[in-house]
């Protein structure tokens, strides 16, 4: 035994062990970011970069708390976040029942709590606490995720707190919860569930778009197909479950308005309608996108160049250093920027796949999977978004939108995998 | 250690590919492979600023200033960008009420919540500088001046005519014009439109979504500077015209007085006339409705406009056609034979001077038969035909039956008729002669516009020929001309047929038994031919009129609408009043001054029956 399997202490160089490509990656996409919100929200009164009064300079303040966070995370014993997963967990649903109670309301959500200088908004770190919970959960020893029993356990740890910031009325938070699909569908959840969400999505388009026997009868079709074409062999079982399935999409098709009118709420309708094409309201609901297009637009190949954006520059575009930050970086860096960022996150998330499938411990695989699903949904959303491709939904673009709490706590979530990453090599 | 699972990490690196290289391919549609988004940004983030040039200035023939430009300021407002506005304040500051505040929001608002538009338009300097310190209160609020037309002198109105915005058909008809521009409308602000209006120039700014300037694009690159407009040097006798618009000021009628020696316009007047300020500014739209539905109709310029039958005045120019065809000679002479055509009691003409002067209808009924019926075919039809078409050509010469190229817009040209109106009328070699004699008094199908009748005096004034009647002399800096002004328009009647006329003018002032003695100014050998056309309600009293005889210095033309009494009684006085004030610079006599100004001998409007009077009477 001795000599075949080494220790090596964490308090001796370990820093060396460190994925250095995830944290260059890391450090890139914040200074970009950074450089970013000093665009948009930059002012003749406000050149200053360390100016506390504009939100460059707060930012600058953040990020420095960020960079403490970082290394304090890097030098801690990686057991402490396995073993006080679900401790965790529990403060932060209790800090999500406070902001309940306490919150007050910000940006149509009561998602802050008020800490004087500075306001903290607990669902950014709600989603850190439950992708530590589900971690440790899926990777105790006597637990079989993929039971019943797993499952309901699963789904409700994820619920919880999803239901809690639901409440808060931030949907777009809400929404993040499902990136927790992915470490499960890693872990062994079928694979239909991708299938189903893609045709779900299909469908709910199709119906919303073209009359609903219309779609109806395209299912029809696509399940005739399925069977007459695609199965060479067919037996009654097949035949019974491509009927459920019929019969499932053409109840679902027929839900679709239900759930849109009366389960959606009204400013959500219409952003739905706005990215469908059916409604084109540039002066009201429409406005974001269309000025967050034009802004992307017309940045050209090389873009403005730096602070010289017309549209971002002059406040044409709301929430333009937060959710909206993309657009700076597409007016101003024009293809060749925005088509960067999209390559850094793309490698920052395939950098993370690698290292989530190196881990060796299914509390760090589930853990380092769901840090990928979260900045992942982010990525997809808010570019997306942005883009024009998917609803306005307001969540921030992870390292590199202005806001001190999420930019804290996604530093947390990614340090505490790059941490967990240097012990892979400990046998568990 | 290897799960079963693990080849799920494919499918998930594979999504996320995907998902990068969508955006990216949404990234080159948006950025590279589409030109639509800049050109949207740059309309929304640039802002044109035209800057509105002065317009050009107006001034008389001696120098004085008739128009000039005032700085007004239009209050604009971006609905979406007003917030936390105290309303009550705000209102108390500006001096609106809150219902009027309402109204300007509602309307801003249909028009556009993001862009800027009007709030309130063309707020004096005075009113601007109350409030000016506090608007930087008020967010999403600013001000863009504009110039206005001012008139130092509330005269000629119907010369300088108005300004206004730029409408459809006119920017469709000068693609130069565009949204918002003010066009001259009336008067030479429109004939000489291209001249006053300057050059526009431009600012480009880059704006933030509250439309506030922050800064200049690509540092004044693109900016252009105005021009000015020309200024206009026009005919108008500042004084005259004054004096003339206060002797109609109560009446309804017109005043042409022109120099007879250049065709400059002194005088211009069309009563009921206007104070061209109140088609300026905030008050416009109110007073032009007032003025449009006014039953005088102060806009209409009677003296272009009107077409008026000539009366006996046109016997002047019968005069000249028939010497020079050489029907008559000067010394015909016709028996006043009243079953031919009523006339007053006078003794019979013995020479075209003295029937002028007498003013003889069946005089002129001889004269004018001998015109149409020439006896160059049997067939009196035929011969009337060829007489008619002769008549015409010289009437055309002399400036009737064609509207004078004046440089003032909407003239009319009257109505000499032709063969074809006629045959139109009767059938062809259904008329002669004996069918529209009426035209041999000024009467009949004839009609004339006041223009016309002041330039037969100004072409008997030059002994047989006239320049273009117009307002304008030069203009810019070097002193443009206007060529076709400066061509002597010829009739090619003889100068000393001319002459006789002049006499009978003279003689229609000054001899014994003149029906328009009332002309006389004492010192000035003043020429006059009165006329009384018969219209609906009472008579117009007509007079036409140059002074002196020899080297006229000022020939006009007065028409007083359905006065009481003929042309003598009315427009003579006031023709010899406006002379002896153009000749003298001064009239000393007060006492006919002022009773001509205070006298209106026009029937009140509205007329409501036509007046009956046998046709064919008394004509003086």
């Amino acid at each position: 035994m001795k000599g075949k399997i080494k220790y090596k202490r964490p308090d001796s160089a370990s820093h060396l062990r460190f994925d250095w490509v995830t944290i260059a990656l890391y450090a890139a996409l914040v200074v970009f970011g950074w450089v970013n919100i000093y665009a948009a929200c930059y002012s003749e009164g406000h050149k200053f970069v360390l100016d506390l009064a504009s939100q460059h300079g707060r930012q600058l303040i953040w990020i420095g708390l960020a960079t403490l966070v970082a290394f304090i995370t890097l030098y801690t014993e990686p057991r402490i976040f396995s073993n006080t997963a679900y401790i965790i967990y529990a403060f932060f649903l209790g800090l999500l029942l406070v902001t309940l109670v306490v919150a007050r309301a910000v940006n149509g959500g009561n998602s802050w709590i008020d800490l004087g200088p500075f306001k903290l908004q607990p669902s950014e770190f709600a989603k850190f606490a439950t992708a530590l919970a589900l971690a440790k959960y899926a990777g105790s020893l006597d637990v079989k995720i993929n039971s019943v029993k797993g499952r309901l356990i699963t789904f409700a740890i994820i619920l919880v707190p999803a239901a809690l910031v639901l409440l808060q009325h931030d949907t777009g938070s809400t929404l993040v919860f499902a990136a927790f699909v992915l470490p499960l569908f890693r872990e062994g959840l079928t694979k239909y569930v991708l299938i189903f969400a893609g045709v779900a999505v299909v469908l709910f388009v199709l119906a919303l778009v073209l009359n609903k026997y219309i779609v109806m009868g395209i299912v029809l079709a696509a399940c005739l197909a399925y069977l007459f074409l695609w199965l060479n062999r067919r037996s009654r079982r097949s035949y019974i479950n491509t009927a459920a399935v019929f019969l499932l999409s053409c109840l679902f098709v027929f839900s679709v308005d239900f759930v849109f009118n009366k389960v959606l709420e009204p400013h959500q309708r219409e952003r739905i309608d706005v990215l469908l094409g059916k409604t084109q309201d540039f002066k009201g609901v429409g406005y974001n996108v269309h000025q967050s297009k034009i802004a992307i637009g017309s940045g050209g190949f090389f873009g403005k160049g730096f602070l010289k954006g017309t549209i971002t520059k002059a406040d044409f575009v709301p929430e333009q250093e937060t959710d909206f930050i993309f657009c700076t970086v597409g007016e101003e860096g024009g293809f060749l920027g925005s088509a960067t960022l999209v390559i850094l996150y793309v490698a920052l998330l395939l950098r993370l796949v690698k290292l989530a499938e190196r881990q060796r411990s299914t509390f760090a695989r589930f853990y380092g999977y769901s840090v990928v699903g979260i900045l992942f949904i982010h990525f997809f959303i808010n570019i997306g978004m942005v883009l024009g491709l998917v609803p306005v939904i307001g969540i921030p673009l992870p390292f590199f939108s202005y806001g001190g709490s999420s930019l804290l706590a996604f530093t947390l979530l990614l340090f505490v995998f790059i941490k967990q990453d240097t012990y892979r090599a400990q046998l568990l | 250690m290897v799960d079963k699972y693990s080849d799920r990490a494919r499918v998930i690196k594979v999504i996320f590919i995907a998902v990068g290289v969508i955006f990216v391919a949404r990234l080159a549609m948006l950025q590279i492979f589409s030109d639509k988004y800049r050109a949207m940004a740059e309309r929304q983030s640039l802002r044109n600023i035209t800057i509105y040039p002065a317009r050009g200035l107006v001034y008389d023939r001696h120098g004085e200033l008739l128009v000039y430009n005032d700085v007004v300021y239009d209050l604009m407002v971006v609905p979406r960008s007003v917030h936390d506005l105290d309303t009550a304040y705000f209102c108390r500051s500006i001096g609106i009420s809150r219902e009027e505040f309402e109204m300007y929001m509602n309307r801003a608002r249909g028009y556009s919540p993001y862009v800027a538009s009007p709030f309130m338009k063309q707020i004096t300097k005075e009113d601007y500088a109350r409030w000016q310190n506090l608007l930087y209160k008020f967010d999403g609020f600013y001000v863009q001046n504009r110039t206005l037309r001012v008139y130092p002198k509330p005269i000629a109105a119907h010369v300088l005519g108005y300004v206004g915005e730029v409408d459809e058909a006119e920017m469709e008809k000068n693609p130069a014009y565009q949204m918002g521009d003010y066009v001259g409308k009336s008067g030479i602000e429109k004939t000489y439109d291209s001249l006053l209006c300057g050059k526009k120039g431009r600012r480009v700014v880059k704006v933030d979504v509250h439309s506030r300037e922050i800064g200049p694009y690509e540092n004044g690159a693109h900016d252009t500077v105005p021009v000015a407009g020309e200024k206009l040097y026009s005919t108008i006798d500042a004084g005259l015209q004054e004096y003339a618009e206060r002797l109609m000021a109560n009446k309804r009628g017109c005043v042409v007085a022109l120099e007879p020696s250049t065709g400059e316009i002194l005088a211009l007047v069309s009563a009921p006339s206007y104070d061209p300020n109140l088609l300026v500014g905030r008050v416009r739209g109110t007073n032009y409705l007032e003025l449009l539905h006014d039953i005088s109709k102060p806009l209409y310029n009677r003296a272009l406009q009107g077409q008026y039958p000539p009366g006996s005045i046109f016997k002047v120019a019968q005069a000249m056609i028939a010497l020079d065809l050489g029907v008559i000679n000067p010394n015909s002479g016709f028996v006043c034979d009243k079953s031919l055509v009523g006339c007053h009691n006078h003794p019979s003409a013995r020479s075209v001077q003295e029937a002028i002067k007498m003013s003889c209808n069946p005089y002129f009924y001889q004269v004018y038969r001998r015109v149409i019926q020439q006896g160059k075919y049997k067939n009196i039809y035929k011969d009337s035909q060829y007489g008619l078409t002769v008549w015409r050509s010289y009437m055309l010469r002399m400036g009737f039956g064609r509207a004078l190229d004046i440089d003032l817009p909407n003239v009319k040209s009257g109505r000499i008729p032709d063969t074809a109106y006629y045959n139109r009328w009767y059938g062809k070699d259904h008329w002669a002669f004996s069918t529209i004699y009426s035209n041999s008094i000024g009467q009949g199908e004839v009609e004339v516009v006041p223009l016309q009748m002041a330039n037969l005096a100004a072409i008997v004034a030059n002994r047989g020929y006239y320049y273009i009647p117009h307002v304008v002399r030069f203009y810019g800096d070097d002193s443009t001309r206007i060529e076709k002004y400066y061509e002597r328009q010829e009739t090619g009647i003889e100068p000393e047929f001319f002459d006789i006329a002049a006499k009978g003018m003279y003689d229609v002032v000054h001899g014994a038994g003149g029906t328009g003695h009332r002309a006389d100014v004492p010192g000035i050998a003043v020429c006059g031919k009165t006329g009384t056309a018969e219209n609906y309600g009472n008579d117009h009293s007509v007079f036409i009129s140059f002074a002196p005889m020899e080297d006229p210095k000022i020939a006009l033309a007065v028409y007083v609408e359905n006065a009481q009494g003929g042309g003598g009684t009315w427009a003579a006085p006031i023709s010899g009043l406006i002379i002896e004030k153009y000749l003298k610079g001064e009239v000393q006599r007060k006492d006919v001054e002022k009773m001509y100004e205070e006298i209106n001998p026009c029937q009140k409007l509205p007329l409501t029956k036509r007046v009956k009077k046998p046709k064919k009477t008394r004509r003086r």
